[in-house]
């Protein structure tokens, strides 16, 4: 790694100062020192009196029916307290729920939470147990007695489409360009995008691409294990302390699954050891829940992180077939996509997504792209990062390189001549605002690590774009303002990455407070109002746009307020940089602390409120470069330099920008080099486990150099745009393309592990 | 993980005995980073955990240019690593003591640990063949000798019998114009367990021109760490040349036997076989030249 350039970060702005005070700078985060010295309270740090220890059992097959569960062994067995099983949870009908980032079926969520009839992966919750010490909920749910009638399990999404394979669902039949069809099938839907004629488009193409590529099942990894404690309290009310990304729509699954009215279960998120989309769809909870209620104790639940690997979450693997075509000038005319991702046990893979990002950094004019969602007998997926979009990008950003190569184009300058800008429309439709994509090629072209040298053997460069549309959605905050002339700041938002900091700055901003001056706290479902999801990278846009708008709400009052000691109007008070100014007599000032101390005496305590659903997010663009050495004999890829380029709108935090950038990176890397799901001859997953699921640890990876370009979003007051989502996007395009220039082979299948780069050198 | 006995004994004959009477449902217990693993996640059932590290023998770290090196079974990694003697004698020992897990890992780990838990991938067992150590072990039949390439009988599996135990390994002093080195193939850099290991040692003639006598083992392709003696014989007595060191790694590819896992394919172990022993072979000359042991 003696060849790893370790280099600063950097923000391109259109000014050399924002002329903003707090917005931009770099304060120390709200929740940052809790965090680092352990005392920040996380869901498995909950202890209440009486609790007990719940454990899931398991199914060890991927496919197979129930025939009987007998669970009076474990019933018998001292210090159980109860047993649970899918009969235990009402049944639910056909209802589909918006989870903010993807929706589920809320029969399929309840037969995913404990199943019911059919196993349909290995892993699958079948019965849960509780019990006074973990020890002995361990033995006893060895001591549950399932039947099961084994299945053939489908593993692969090309395999699971084709006729006469087994079915795991023999009721579910085909949605096809949304109409219902009675085609029984593992394809749950098919959906397309259509713009201009893609035959005509071809003709005139001077060269067209068609390419094949697959990418694995590959997990969130967050460090922090799924977590539950629930207590079923004497009035038939419920409270649940979890490990959530959004307190409200844990709220809402936990009440559907158990038919509760939303108001009798509150929902308390502790801090939050990362989730990435991972820890939006309810596991556990309802299952403490209902074994809570069952024992009439406290119940904990903390999964393993075998149970995380085989239980939760994993983003689809994917099957994707991309054709391309482009004039000799290097004009993009034609594009068409095939897609078809592995939803897992039940429908609902985030294709649609893919299909929306795959051609969206570009402008072109005929596109066709057919998405398909298809079950197998792996965990129902769920949101991960930009779901559905890196495998997307890994199809397109590469075929692109390929485009540019053929045309004899550098590949910056090709994504420059083609890159999409403000008035160009997305095959799914909407136009672009102003964005920023041709600014981040421009960027990472200016960038010294574009130009630098790249010496020596088996050594290669390669780029790579990509497109995330984010989320906008609801939002609550409520600002009361201290004697002190601080601010306390509650929102709804489950803190990842820093939103909290990213949106008390935004609220101290508007005031001219300190970032400091402004203390976040995150509530409960009956502390604030309605917050969607940490999710969509719409933290710091809408729930910042709540702290501002609460922020506004307090510099209302607080005018009046001087107003009021002054004796005379609103309209007189002059309010900046936290000072009030006395129109009629400007020598008279007043600060932010001074009058914050008179509350009691001008009219009691001033609480600014807000609650917002804005339209007007900004979308995100990112465009990266990295150097690769690639050892020839062993097939390993040592990353020697990474440099992501993004548009983030307008930094709050310009470090948790870059986290955010780097995090994206590290994951897409992960994604690109080791990470899959390993399977053995039966569906059985076979690297549950930290040491043979490889994430790339700090020891692969180079310095992530960023750069964060600005061009803010219209659609927001301080021109935010989310930025946690996209930076995952590129990195797997841009290594495979940088591998083929280091060896001069095209990978086309995730990950590019060492085994398959010698397999694609012809030496394994 | 279901309930336990432990006893921490202070003797190896009050250890022995309690694995007499205990017989499979004792394990011995040294680290730990094994056999508490395998038995919190009920892959091993164990009935008594039998601590050794109390037992003076089995804490044995002597290095001496006349009688060698003596590792006691329960001498954690970090106390090999960090031995300036052994550092300057056994190079070839460190590059695999050093590799063992993580930091973290090395503090607790033990070299008779790795050896008695018998993976095919274990990195210290093609190391210690190279280098020709042997087994010390203590039963109720008294003690024996056993050369480390013949401990290991399967995955997971020895030549130790009910009441034995294993008190130290015993490696020669250095040769003269001798060098060793070790390297495993992993995809990350660290934190992973060898998809392929491989350990050589060479004795060099004065001139430093021909190989006197050489020894070769692989870790991770076979049901054993494999010991390749023909590999090692056939350099015996050559100059020292790249088709020399191309003929030895082409003898362990054909010795190899892997299997197909989650951590690498056949074809691919078959490879790196050859591979990693050019390697070793090329870093062990290299030391051997260098006058380092």
């Amino acid at each position: 790694m003696s060849n790893t350039v370790r280099s600063t970060t950097r923000t391109v702005s259109k000014k050399k100062t924002n002329g903003y005070q707090v917005i931009g700078t770099r304060p120390i985060r709200h929740d940052g020192l809790d965090k680092v010295t352990g005392r920040a309270l996380y869901g498995a740090d909950v202890r209440l009196s009486g609790m007990l220890h719940g454990r899931i059992l398991r199914s060890p097959h991927a496919h197979a029916i129930i025939k009987s569960i007998d669970t009076s062994g474990a019933e018998a067995l001292p210090g159980v307290k109860a047993v649970v099983t899918a009969r235990d949870l009402p049944a639910l009908s056909d209802k589909i729920a918006d989870l903010g980032e993807g929706a589920v079926n809320l029969r399929d969520l309840s037969t995913n939470v404990l199943a019911a009839g059919k196993v349909l992966y290995h892993g699958h919750a079948v019965a849960a147990v509780a019990a006074t010490s973990p020890h002995i909920a361990e033995e006893a749910i060895q001591l549950i007695r399932v039947g099961y009638e084994v299945l053939q399990p489908v593993l692969d999404v090309r395999a699971a489409m084709k006729p006469g394979v087994p079915l795991l669902h023999p009721t579910l039949t085909m949605e096809s360009l949304g109409k219902k069809t009675n085609r029984v099938s593992n394809v749950a839907s098919h959906s397309q995008m259509k713009k201009g004629d893609v035959a005509r488009g071809f003709q005139k193409a001077d060269v067209v691409l068609e390419r094949e590529f697959q990418t694995a099942t590959v997990h969130q990894g967050y460090i922090e294990p799924h977590n539950a404690t629930a207590q079923w309290n004497a009035d038939g009310s419920v409270t649940v302390w979890c490990s959530t990304q959004g307190a409200f729509i844990t709220r809402s699954q936990v009440a559907e699954l158990l038919k509760l009215p939303v108001s009798r279960v509150r929902v308390v998120p502790m801090e939050i050891g990362g989730g990435f989309g991972g820890k939006i769809q309810v596991y556990i909870e309802p299952v403490a829940a209902l074994l809570s209620r069952a024992a009439g104790r406290p119940v904990q639940i903390t999964m393993s992180r075998a149970e995380v690997f085989m239980g939760t979450g994993p983003t689809p693997g994917s099957y994707i077939r991309v054709k391309m075509g482009a004039t000799g000038e290097g004009r993009l005319v034609a594009a068409e996509a095939y897609l078809a991702y592995e939803a897992g046990a039940f429908p609902g893979s985030p294709v649609g997504a893919g299909a929306m990002c795959i051609f969206a950094p570009y402008n072109i004019e005929n596109v066709l792209i057919d998405a398909y969602d298809v079950v197998v007998n792996k965990p129902r997926t769920s949101a991960y990062r930009a779901p559905g979009a890196t495998n997307a990008a890994m199809a397109s950003e590469t075929v692109i390189d390929e485009l540019a190569e053929q045309l004899r184009m550098d590949p910056l300058d090709f994504r420059l001549k083609n890159g999409a800008q403000e008035g160009d429309t997305r095959a799914d439709g909407p136009a672009f605002a102003r964005i920023g994509y041709l600014e981040t090629v421009q960027a990472a072209k200016a960038h010294a690590h574009a130009s630098a040298p790249l010496e020596g053997r088996c050594r290669g460069r390669g780029v790579a774009s990509g497109f995330w549309m984010n989320y906008g959605g609801q939002s609550s905050a409520v600002a009361n303002v201290n004697p002190d002339g601080t601010l306390t700041l509650v929102e709804g938002s489950t803190d990842i990455g820093g939103t909290r900091a990213s949106a008390a700055m935004q609220a101290a901003e508007v005031l001219g407070l300190r970032a400091e001056e402004v203390r976040p706290l995150v509530g409960d479902t009956e502390s604030i109002g309605y917050t969607e999801v940490t999710g969509g990278s719409r933290t710091t846009f809408a729930t910042g746009w709540a702290a501002y708008e609460a922020a506004q709400d307090v510099k209302r009052q607080m005018i009046e307020r001087a107003a009021k000691l002054w004796e005379i109007t609103a309209a007189d008070v002059d309010f900046a940089d936290a000072t009030f100014t006395n129109r009629k007599e400007p020598s008279k000032k007043m600060t932010f602390k001074e009058v914050a101390a008179r509350l009691g005496e001008t009219g009691g305590p001033v609480v600014g409120r807000a609650a917002v659903h804005p339209s007007g997010v900004g979308v995100a663009f990112a465009t990266h470069v990295v150097d690769v050495e690639v050892d020839p004999d062993t097939g390993k890829v040592t990353l020697l330099r990474y440099t992501a380029v993004q548009d983030a709108g307008r930094a709050i935090h310009p470090s948790y920008v870059e986290g955010q950038m780097q995090g994206g990176v590290v994951q897409g890397i992960g994604w690109a080099l080791n990470e899959e799901y390993a399977y053995d001859g039966q569906g059985r997953m076979i690297n549950a486990s930290f040491l043979d699921y490889r994430m790339p640890t700090s020891l692969d990876l180079p310095m992530i150099d960023t750069v964060i370009v600005e061009v803010p979003n219209p659609g927001h007051p301080y021109g935010v745009r989310g930025v946690g989502e996209v930076p995952i996007v590129p990195p797997p395009a841009a290594i495979a393309n940088a591998i083929y220039r280091a060896i001069g082979v095209r990978m086309r299948v995730l990950p590019m592990s060492p085994r398959r780069i010698l397999e694609a050198l012809g030496k394994a | 993980m279901s309930p336990f006995d432990y006893a921490a004994p202070r003797s190896i004959a009050e250890a022995a005995a309690l694995l007499q009477q205990a017989g499979d449902d004792g394990r011995v217990l040294a680290g730990g980073t094994d056999l508490i693993v395998q038995v919190r996640e009920n892959r091993r059932r164990v009935k008594l955990f039998i601590d050794v590290k109390n037992i003076p023998e089995l804490n044995e770290l002597s290095c001496s240019a006349r009688k060698g090196l003596v590792i006691g079974a329960a001498v954690p990694c970090y106390r090999i690593t960090s031995d300036s003697k052994v550092a300057q004698a056994y190079p070839g020992l460190l590059d695999a003591a050093g590799i063992i897990g993580g930091v973290q890992i090395q503090g607790r780990a033990s070299i008779g640990g790795n050896l008695c838990n018998a993976s095919p991938a274990a990195d210290s067992i093609p190391a210690l063949i190279a280098l020709e150590a042997a087994c010390v072990i203590a039963g109720p039949q008294g003690s024996r000798e056993v050369p480390v390439e013949q401990f290991c009988t399967g995955p997971g599996k020895t030549v130790l019998g009910r009441g034995e135990m294993v008190v130290a390994l015993r490696l020669p002093p250095p040769k003269k114009g001798s060098g060793a080195h070790y390297l495993r193939f992993i995809p990350r850099n660290e934190m992973d367990i060898a998809v392929v290991g491989a350990g050589a040692s060479v004795v060099l003639d004065k001139a430093g021109k021909t190989i006197v006598s050489a020894r070769i083992a692989l870790g991770a392709v076979a049901p054993t760490p494999l010991y390749v003696a023909e590999a090692g014989a056939a350099l015996a007595g050559r100059e020292v040349s790249e088709a020399a060191v191309l003929q030895a790694a082409e003898s362990a590819r054909a010795a190899a036997r892997p299997i197909t896992d989650m951590r690498g394919s056949a074809a691919q172990r078959k490879h790196l076989s050859a591979v990693l022993v050019r390697r070793a072979l090329e870093k062990a000359i290299e030391r051997a030249r260098n006058g380092r042991a």
